[in-house]
């Protein structure tokens, strides 16, 4: 058995000291060790950015960085996405819009597009495609998540958005 | 239509939230894999590197020295087989003589953690005897032996079928063209973002307790009873919600069997979760499928006869095989009038993952094929494609030659959306190449499709309910629905609370929705075959409309009020005529209580009987059809072959949308699963013969990202059928079926080249284009089938010959 080494950062805005055996990856660290079961994995070969979390704001695969490099670092995962009580934005869209349909990938997804409505408050279709690119989902064909990012962006600028009707329902 | 008493609809038709999307979104969700149980052990299983082979000797005694092991069982503990059909019980939990592809697991292990267990699975020595191997469908038709399987119709044909109805050389007689044309379809995997988990626990009271991300929890029940030899009533099977299906997880797995029976060893809860190459392993997926098809029609299109043949790679176990050897010859008949028709079909076992059922089963690839090979009929007969499609529509409230019912029937509609929207007239040259409407490398291509709204036969032959609701209403006002259905994303949990909120008049985020648990649920058989919304939805109506009964009855006596002035909306019961009078939900239901003692009601959906009853008839019948069309627009590149596939517009015959936002997300899933298919997915194996996956990763198994998905524009058709609750039908399969070979149709359009194998990859393009180029066929894609020796088929009169639905004698021909 590796002897366990202990780190020191912030997590989900709240110090953290946490000792685990040294090779673990941060995805692991989160899980196992924090039982922050919210990240996923779907390969853990960083093919499918399912276990994707924010470290100082910029969206890393959890599967790909050892636990140990999270030392000194801030690390937000989807359970410190919502400001207390109430829902991120973007967690509210994706949940009303029918953008988490199994909801595995939800995770990964929702800390990509904050990262992505962080740096480009308005972003266009085009931005979020690109944005969103590194991560699979099978059941969506994205097309409910692009909505859900571009109603939470606008929600966030504190403009009123109408989601188009046949977003909802239909095309006449 | 099944109707609730209320006139006006309040809940049905609306877009809300899913019941459980809000917990998916911040993390809280749990999956299997999120599970923890004090004292867990953590399982592996030792899976063959042979795709065939005799197991001689294994020796685990390595792995059991190992510190931190606590068991390995192996084949001889679980002796029992299994699997999903009845009909090919074919499956050990753990291999014993032989294995039969790379990956056939044949020890499992619990130790103290991932890590030990992952050690100890490579201590453990495996003898192995190697064989030759069968690696396609040629191979398993020509050569006997070595059998993968010791069953089956012959050698390594797993089964054949053959079925004619009507007699089609008749019908190929009065044609005035009679086309044949070849087309595969490779086969592909379901690749859910959640890899299988599951953990078992086995309690001081000798209760076992399986959580598992399966979509059939009520099948794996029955088989853990038969497999570990418990009673089924000391075993409890929880589905987690998982983290996609698709199909892919609807058998029982050797990984359950064996996290079940080493809990039961160690005493400990164990738990297992798949790598993502394992769960490549798993399979269960879209069957590869070599077709011939043959159709005569008139000049105008109209077809006299159609002659259908499939050969189904179907890996090395049975699965749901059968089923869907099957499928590939039943839904020919429901989108267009078919009057005669002959169906023979031949599944393979090979040492290969096997395959099963994924979104559509067994009916994408005769789609394709049929779809395609419609295009080339309508270019031969100058017709322009929608119009041989258009005039020969099914009709509605109809029985087909093979004795399907269908009921409501929107195609007609669906495809005017799709033509409307597309501007195909203005965009279609009618054939005339040298005339293009677009320009070289841009195309436009239609295509239909009609699917099953669950089956109308169960799996195991019995005649109990399909789908069980119980509802239970407590004094303080709380609903609770349960409901063995699984939620694999769908929200099939959503759709219980939508409509029993509907009758009670209450809010669907009032109620507590508990499913997909052995312990406390009804029986519903599982999500597969679309079958959730319909069969669950119309057993919650009843058991809803039983609970308002008891409520209304209640505080009319308190209130004076006629029974059948009162209504229940806006979680309140009143009179319509005087809407203040009333009194609260949650009075209503002490009222109710007081009366009547503790109030539960439940429900129960079996479909109607099938118009069919010659053997074989069991697949295809449903109490509904959903019927789709969509156009795709492509951009070929003819210098690479690229394919981008700009544009789909669909519309769908969805009955009537219990929740459209839902609907839609649905048709825009399944729009992409198949431009996965047509466009880059594979499950492809080295073809030396150690038959090994070529990619088994995320990386290299292509699937779409954002970058690669279309624009989507779809159309609801609302139709509603008479068997469905409200009139709704499915929508989580349909519209997969409609995309690919609109997109084969279009490739052909962009660049006239026919590709008639799938997946249409750039390297087929460019093949077809430098063919054209040399004045050869401009086509990519195989040309014969295998010679088969069919057995003479069981011939069955169809109704409009006054056939009754039973087949003809058999007479014996003398020479």
């Amino acid at each position: 058995m590796n002897s366990k080494k202990q780190i020191r950062f912030r997590l989900n805005g709240e110090d953290t000291e946490i000792a685990f055996a040294p090779h673990k990856t941060l995805l692991e660290v989160l899980r196992e060790d924090l039982n922050l079961t919210g990240t996923k994995h779907g390969c853990e070969l960083g093919e499918c950015g399912t276990c994707a979390v924010l470290v100082d704001g910029r969206s890393i695969l959890s599967c790909l960085m050892l636990g140990l490099e999270a030392e000194g670092r801030e690390v937000k995962t989807i359970e410190g996405m919502a400001l207390g009580a109430e829902l991120h934005p973007l967690q509210q869209t994706f949940a009303d819009l029918g953008a988490a349909q199994c909801g595995y990938c939800s995770p990964g997804f929702l800390l990509v597009a904050e990262e992505l409505l962080q740096k480009t408050p308005n972003p266009s279709r085009a931005e979020i495609q690109e944005a969103l690119s590194g991560n699979l989902c099978r059941c969506t064909g994205y097309i409910k998540i692009y909505e859900a990012v571009e109603l939470a962006a606008a929600r966030m600028r504190g403009e009123t958005y109408e989601l188009p009707k046949e977003s909802i329902y239909g095309l006449e | 239509m099944k109707n609730p008493k209320s006139n006006s609809l309040n809940l049905i038709g609306k877009p809300f939230r899913k019941v459980d999307a809000r917990a998916k979104c911040v993390g809280q969700t749990k999956f299997a894999d999120d599970i923890v149980l004090p004292r867990m052990l953590f399982c592996k299983l030792l899976r063959s590197h042979l795709p065939h082979a005799l197991i001689k000797r294994i020796d685990a005694s390595k792995a059991l020295a190992l510190p931190g092991v606590f068991a390995v069982v192996t084949g001889k503990d679980l002796p029992i087989p299994y699997g999903i059909l009845p009909v090919s019980q074919d499956e050990h939990a753990l291999c014993i003589d032989k294995v039969r592809f790379v990956g056939d697991p044949v020890a499992a292990v619990a130790a103290i953690d991932e890590d030990t267990a992952f050690d100890a699975m490579n201590l453990i020595e495996v003898e192995y005897e190697p064989l030759n191997t069968i690696s396609t469908i040629e191979e398993a038709v020509l050569i006997d032996e070595p059998r993968i399987h010791e069953y089956g119709d012959s050698g390594n044909v797993h089964k054949k079928v053959s079925l004619e109805f009507g007699n089609v050389e008749d019908g190929f007689a009065e044609a005035d063209l009679v086309r044949e044309d070849v087309f595969f379809y490779e086969g592909n995997t379901h690749l859910p973002m959640e890899q299988h988990a599951a953990v078992a626990h086995f309690d001081a009271d000798q209760k076992l307790t399986l959580w598992s991300s399966t979509q059939t929890p009520h099948y794996v029940h029955r088989a853990l009873a038969k497999v570990l030899e418990m009673p089924a009533s000391h075993i409890r099977v929880i589905a987690t919600p998982n983290g996609g299906g698709f199909g892919g997880k609807s058998d029982p797995f050797n990984h359950e069997v064996a996290v079940c029976k080493l809990a039961m060893i160690t005493g400990r809860p164990v738990k297992i979760t798949l790598t993502r190459e394992e769960v490549f392993y798993c399979h269960r997926g879209r069957h590869p499928v070599l077709m011939k098809v043959k159709t005569g029609v008139k000049n105008d299109g109209a077809i006299t006869a159609m002659h259908f043949q499939s050969f189904l790679d179907g890996g090395a176990y049975g699965s749901y095989g059968v089923a869907s050897t099957f499928y590939t010859g039943a839904l020919q008949t429901v989108t267009y009038d078919v009057p005669r028709y002959k169906f023979q079909g031949l599944r393979a076992f090979t040492n290969k993952p096997p395959c099963g059922p994924k979104r559509g089963h067994g009916t994408p690839q005769p789609r394709y094929a049929l779809e395609v090979h419609l295009d080339k009929i309508a270019e031969q007969l100058r017709m322009d494609p929608v119009d041989i499609r258009r005039r020969h529509l099914v009709a509605p409230n109809s029985v087909t030659a093979n004795y399907l019912r269908v009921g409501s029937m929107g195609l007609g509609e669906c495809l005017d959306k799709v033509v409307a929207g597309s501007d195909w007239k203005n965009r279609f040259s009618g054939w005339d190449f040298a005339n293009r409407k677009l320009p070289y490398g841009k195309g436009i291509g239609i295509a239909c499709s009609s699917y099953i709204c669950g089956a109308g036969l169960p799996i195991y032959w019995n005649n109990m309910p399909q789908s069980g609701v119980q509802l239970r209403l407590d004094r303080q006002g709380g609903v609770c629905v349960m409901c063995g259905s699984t939620d694999i994303g769908q929200g099939s949990d959503s759709i219980l609370a939508y409509i029993v909120a509907e009758i009670l008049g209450i809010d669907p985020f009032d109620i507590r929705v508990v499913t997909a648990d052995t312990d406390l649920t009804p029986v519903d058989l599982g999500s597969y075959s679309s079958r959730v919304t319909l069969m669950t939805g119309n057993a919650a109506i009843q058991a809803a409309e039983r609970a308002r009964e008891l409520l209304v009855m209640a505080v009319a006596e308190k209130l004076g009020v006629p029974i059948e002035n009162l209504s229940l909306a806006e979680r309140r019961v009143f009179d319509v005529e005087n809407p203040e009078v009333g009194v609260s939900f949650a009075e209503a239901v002490v009222l109710a209580e007081s009366k009547f003692g503790t109030i539960g009601t439940v429900g129960s959906y079996t479909p109607p009987r099938s118009p069919g009853k010659y053997k074989g008839s069991g697949v295809g019948p449903s109490p509904a059809y959903s019927y789709s069309a969509a156009v795709a627009e492509v951009d070929v590149n003819p210098d690479t072959g690229i394919v981008v596939v700009e544009r789909v517009w669909i519309a769908h015959d969805i009955g009537r949308s219990i929740n459209p936002l839902l609907v839609m997300g649905q048709v825009e899933g399944s729009v992409y699963m198949a431009l996965g298919e047509i466009l880059m997915e594979e499950m492809t194996y080295r073809t030396n013969r150690n038959v090994v996956h070529k990619f088994p990763s995320l990386l290299e198994y292509k699937s779409p990202t954002t970058m690669e998905m279309c624009d989507v524009k779809t159309y609801l058709i609302e139709d509603p059928d008479p068997n469905g609750p409200y009139g709704a039908k499915e929508v989580g399969q349909g519209p997969l079926l409609p995309v690919p070979p609109a997109v084969a149709n279009a490739v052909y359009n962009a660049v006239g080249v026919r590709i008639d194998e799938v997946p249409i990859t750039p390297e087929k393009i460019l093949r077809a284009l430098k063919d054209k180029a040399r004045g050869r066929e401009a086509r990519y894609g195989p040309d014969t089938v295998p010679a088969v020796s069919w057995p003479d088929p069981l011939r069955v009169l169809t109704p409009a010959e006054g056939g009754d639905g039973t087949e003809m004698p058999r007479v014996a021909v003398h020479s």
